[in-house]
């Protein structure tokens, strides 16, 4: 029988990249978020745990003082071969069969001690060839997001050798902001939950942990200038972030090429911090339902301001990111309706009934305190929406849902970077597979320019906490804010559903594996049912 | 105090040591109060005028402890806790169960640490005696640790009826001892992923000493292609024009190898498992596979069925019903047997699921309770429906019986089950999907009629719900909030 043209030339099998896979089933590796381009050969590498070594490659500027890429190996080792029985017999392949070494080189200043940021490179390629793998990424964030990959790409055959095919994969980021908010008010989320999710996120190529920290409900965050803040705020002693913890979060997300920004909202949502800070809240008068209930800050206290001053100060220094999220959403008026004092102030400044201007003259005031930190502000799109006047290079975050495209078209015409989250409220469950509509999303579906489309820097897949705390964060988080992950980080024309679900549901098996309680898709099953 | 607390059986109890239900219960009572570890002898300082309370006496009127549960089980309990006595009085151990729930409830600590119970007196039975929890384990495999710590959490919310969804359409992980081919071909995986006869013999004693009956359910004709690869011949071949189209439907009406097969599978599944009830399914049946055979088509012809393919459905479960009959068995199915007018014993109990069509459930259940059948209702309590908000009040607020019909008719409402199926279910998600919300129905088939405010049942719930975290339950949050103890992932 005569060979098909094919087999006489091993490699080039599958080729995908900037050609839509039109093919309704993948049938190749589970990767996920798919790579911009990848290539995989029909020629498979054994690879032997007791002897295949993930290393620094011999030029590259990253070396083992890297703690970064050493914690990293470590744990890819483990995530590739830890979760399968294996034996300890040494295997015996045929030659030229074997895959014996990773090496990752890093090619340009490593990075490796520094804090990932909005411009960090995450580009890499990797190119499987017997007999070693060679991961090249230009810093160690692409390193990282390499090593994710790789390990996507092993897998045991029926014998249950681990198997590698010969590929090559070229890869980068669509969006250079990919997000998961989490809300520890709401509900307190224990450190190791936070932990485990920043796990999950590296697992799908997600690189901001938005920390929504403190709210209405309660403030866990404990202040080293403000110890009442906590001490009187939180749901009990037992429901706080100390210091530790809060570093412990920012270096696990460190190694993990993910930035933590934390997001501490004002002047709404803040009943919380009125009960360790007082005259920082607005006294409501004339409210007939409650004797003392207090409104959002009170902009017109001077006091006001020299708190926020000493507490954001504290703020950049404990939280190293560049970015500082202010809130700004949802700020009702009533209760600076009800107060004299205010009523007072806004007739001295010559705002009338407007209440939006004293939201604004808070904001101008709140913006200067953060820019003489040096840090930048994200806010939610309402201090946008009122007309408050924005530093540029202030990002807004879009996430009311009617007509979303049209305020995204709004911002970036204005020259202001924006988040997407609006199509991506994970905490609005509903019954069946809505990852799917996540992941139909497209964040550039709005008239705009090139210019302003690239004002667009990425989104976030939020995770309010009303109804969610570590009893079920991850099955509520995992696998549906994979299809967020892809979205943002795979290219436009990656949207074949079927393709998707086949690499989601794999990727999702694989998630399980690795102790990330996703749930599932759809009916069906995973070779290792129970290992949670 | 913990350390010499004791329960202890009444001198003149029908029950006594020896009795594993309760002997079983005392420990894991004892141990959900006060903790698997040892505890000190308490250092006394008078303050209060407590008195201390060192044992709860059970006494049971009737006899008889190594039964299983059943339908007509008697769950009736009092409690007495004042200064003379600490007395859990049932009719049977059943009842004693229940009453050691409820005894559990009520013991609190103080700031201090120590545990406390006030003066209590509690009369209580059940309003509904069908209480049942649905689970699926065809679409979604479920580790046995799953159904096990399931049952644990239905006893802690007083439901008694295991409804096991044993096999349907994509896998088949009940290991038939008869045509271990089902098993083989049917399962998703016929090692990892199957429960053996060992298995299945856990659950049902592991309920037993919960008072949980297992209701099993194996549905047919419908929802049966699992079983078509270990049975060729059993499913029907569908045509698409005169040949065969390569895919299959339900069972096969006309044959009589399918009742040859219907006759020893349900042999065995009558000694396999021992209620009395035997959940034979039928709904959901698609009509156009059997329409499109030739040899049905004759078999329609003959019978003179014309094309009401309701009767070729009717023939079929009659002569089902009647096979499980001959072994002794009383059957439950769901309301699409009633609604096509299958001819069934009248001991038959329907299982209302559907929440609109063919008619609003509460008038399903006028109609069923008229033609004088016993209903089960299931329809506004689908708990993998899940979405966004409070929904356990919607589950709270259903009133079984608020339907136009007489007293008689009323009472043939038995109860209802709280459905749990399995498409986007399976142990990374089923805790915190059933708990607390099925809380709510469990509360609806037992309370009283008048429990009906949602504040007080939102107190109560949420208080609850922490509890099941003490107990290690990762039941989910109603609303914000929090525990003292929060759940650790680990």
């Amino acid at each position: 029988m005569e060979r098909p043209l094919w087999m006489l030339c091993p490699l080039l099998l599958l080729a995908l990249g900037t050609q839509a896979p039109t093919a309704s089933a993948w049938g190749g590796p589970p990767l996920w978020p798919l790579p911009v381009s990848v290539q995989v050969s029909l020629s498979a590498l054994h690879l032997d745990p007791g002897n295949f070594y993930i290393r620094h490659g011999p030029n590259s500027t990253a070396g083992p003082s890297c703690s970064l890429l050493q914690e990293a190996f470590r744990r890819y080792y483990e995530y590739i071969f830890g979760f399968h029985k294996w034996h300890h017999h040494p295997a015996k392949f045929q030659d030229g069969t074997q895959l014996q070494q990773l090496l990752v080189s890093v090619v340009l200043e490593s990075e490796c001690d520094a804090f990932p940021s909005l411009d960090s490179d995450e580009s890499y390629s990797l190119i499987v060839k017997e007999p070693l793998a060679l991961l090249k990424a230009n810093k160690v964030w692409g390193a990282l997001r390499g090593l994710e990959t790789f390990s996507q790409l092993v897998y045991q055959d029926s014998y249950g050798t681990f198997t590698i095919n010969e590929s090559t994969i070229t890869d980068y980021p669509r969006f250079p902001h990919r997000g998961i908010l989490i809300d520890t008010s709401r509900h307190y989320l224990p450190v190791k939950t936070i932990l485990r999710t920043l796990d999950a996120m590296a697992f799908n190529k997600f690189n901001v942990l938005h920390w929504h920290i403190v709210d209405d409900q309660s403030f866990p965050y404990q202040s080293v200038t403000f110890p009442q803040l906590s001490d009187k705020g939180s749901y009990s002693f037992s429901h706080v972030y100390t210091p530790n913890d809060v570093r412990m979060v920012i270096e696990y997300a460190r190694m993990r090429g993910i930035r933590v920004i934390p997001e501490f909202d004002t002047p709404g949502h803040t009943q919380s911090w009125g009960k360790g800070q007082k005259d920082l809240l607005t006294p409501c008068h004339k409210d007939p339902t409650q004797q003392n209930s207090f409104g959002p800050i009170n902009p017109v206290l001077n006091t006001t301001y020299s708190f926020l001053t000493k507490f954001f100060k504290e703020i950049s220094k404990v939280f190293p990111d560049k970015y500082v999220h202010l809130g700004g959403d949802e700020v009702e008026y009533w209760c600076w309706a009800s107060n004299p004092d205010i009523e007072k102030f806004m007739k001295e400044k010559g705002f009338g009934r407007d209440f939006k201007q004293l939201e604004c003259f808070y904001t101008h005031k709140l913006l200067d305190i953060i820019a003489s930190t040096n840090k930048s502000s994200i806010v939610w799109q309402e201090v946008f929406d009122i007309g408050a006047k924005l530093q540029p290079g202030t990002v807004v975050q879009v996430w009311k849902e009617d007509m979303y495209n049209k305020e995204v078209s709004q911002i970036t015409d204005a020259g202001f970077p924006v988040i997407l989250s609006a199509p991506w409220y994970l905490d609005v469950i509903s019954y069946g597979q809505d990852w799917r509509t996540y992941y139909q999303v497209e964040p550039l579906n709005f008239p705009a320019s090139q210019q302003q489309k690239n004002l667009l820097i990425g989104g976030e897949a939020c995770l309010w906490g009303e109804y969610v705390d570590a009893t079920n964060l991850t099955p509520r988080l995992w696998p549906r804010a994979s299809a967020v992950g892809e979205r943002l980080w795979s290219q436009k024309n990656v949207r074949s559903m079927s393709g998707a679900y086949d690499r989601l549901t794999r990727h999702r098996c694989r998630m399980v594996r690795r102790g990330i309680a996703a749930e599932p898709l759809f009916t069906g099953y995973c070779e290792n049912e129970n290992k949670i | 105090y913990p350390n010499s607390f004791q329960f202890r059986y009444h001198v003149s109890s029908a029950v006594q040591p020896g009795c594993a239900v309760l002997d079983q219960a005392f420990q894991r009572y004892r141990e959900l109060l006060f903790g698997a570890g040892s505890w000190p002898r308490p250092s006394l300082s008078g303050k209060w005028h407590t008195s201390e309370k060192n044992m709860l006496v059970v006494s049971v009127v009737l006899p008889g402890c190594d039964q299983f549960p059943t339908l007509e089980s008697v769950e009736n309990y009092t409690l007495t806790i004042n200064d003379d006595q600490c007395l859990l009085v049932s009719e049977s151990v059943w009842g004693a169960l229940r009453g050691l729930e409820t005894f559990s409830q009520l013991v609190w600590r103080s700031a201090e640490g120590t545990f406390y119970i006030n003066k209590t007196e509690i009369d209580d039975f059940p309003r509904f005696p069908h209480r049942g929890l649905l689970l699926d384990t065809s679409r979604h495999y479920l580790p046995l640790s799953s159904i096990l710590d399931t049952l644990d959490v239905m006893a802690y919310n007083k439901f008694n009826v295991f409804h096991w969804h044993l096999v349907d359409d994509p896998s088949f992980p009940y290991e038939s001892a008869t045509f271990p081919e089902l098993t083989r071909k049917g399962s998703y995986n016929p090692v990892t992923h199957i429960y053996t006869a060992q298995d299945v013999k856990e659950v049902i004693e592991y309920a037993r000493l919960r008072g949980i009956r297992v209701l099993a359910e194996f549905d047919t004709p419908g929802h049966t292609l699992s079983w078509g690869p270990g049975i060729p011949g059993l499913l029907t071949p569908c045509y698409s024009g005169a040949q065969p189209s390569g895919s299959f439907g339900p069972v096969n009406p006309i044959l009589n190898n399918t009742y040859e097969f219907m006759s020893m599978f349900f042999l065995e599944v009558s000694s396999v498992f021992p209620d009395f009830y035997l959940h034979l399914g039928g709904d959901e049946v698609d009509f156009s596979c059997w329409k499109s055979n030739p040899d049905i088509q004759d078999f329609m012809k003959k019978k003179g069925f014309g094309s009401d393919f309701k009767q070729l459905e009717s023939f079929y479960i009659q002569t089902l019903l009647d096979i499980v009959s001959d072994y002794g068995r009383g059957y439950v199915v769901w309301q699409e047997v009633f609604d096509n007018k299958v001819k069934v014993r009248p001991d038959t109990i329907i299982q209302v699921w559907r929440e609109e069509t063919p008619v609003p459930y509460m008038k399903e259940l006028e109609l069923i309770t008229n033609a004088s059948f016993r209903a089960l209702l299931s329809a506004p309590w689908y708990l993998n429906r899940i979405s966004y908000g409070p929904d356990w009040k919607n589950f709270y607020t259903v009133e079984p019986l608020a339907f136009q019909g007489t007293p008689e008719q009323k009472a043939l409402v038995i109860g209802g089950e709280a459905c749990m199926w399995g498409e986007y279910v399976d142990s990374t998600n089923l805790v915190p999907r059933l708990w607390p919300r099925a809380g709510a129905v469990a509360e609806r088939l037992w309370s009283s009629e008048l429990m009906t405010d949602t504040e007080f049942a939102f107190q109560r719930l949420s208080h609850f719900r922490c509890e099941l975290l003490r107990r290690g339950v990762q039941a989910q949050p109603l609303n914000v909030g929090y525990c003292e103890q929060e759940f650790e992932p680990t």
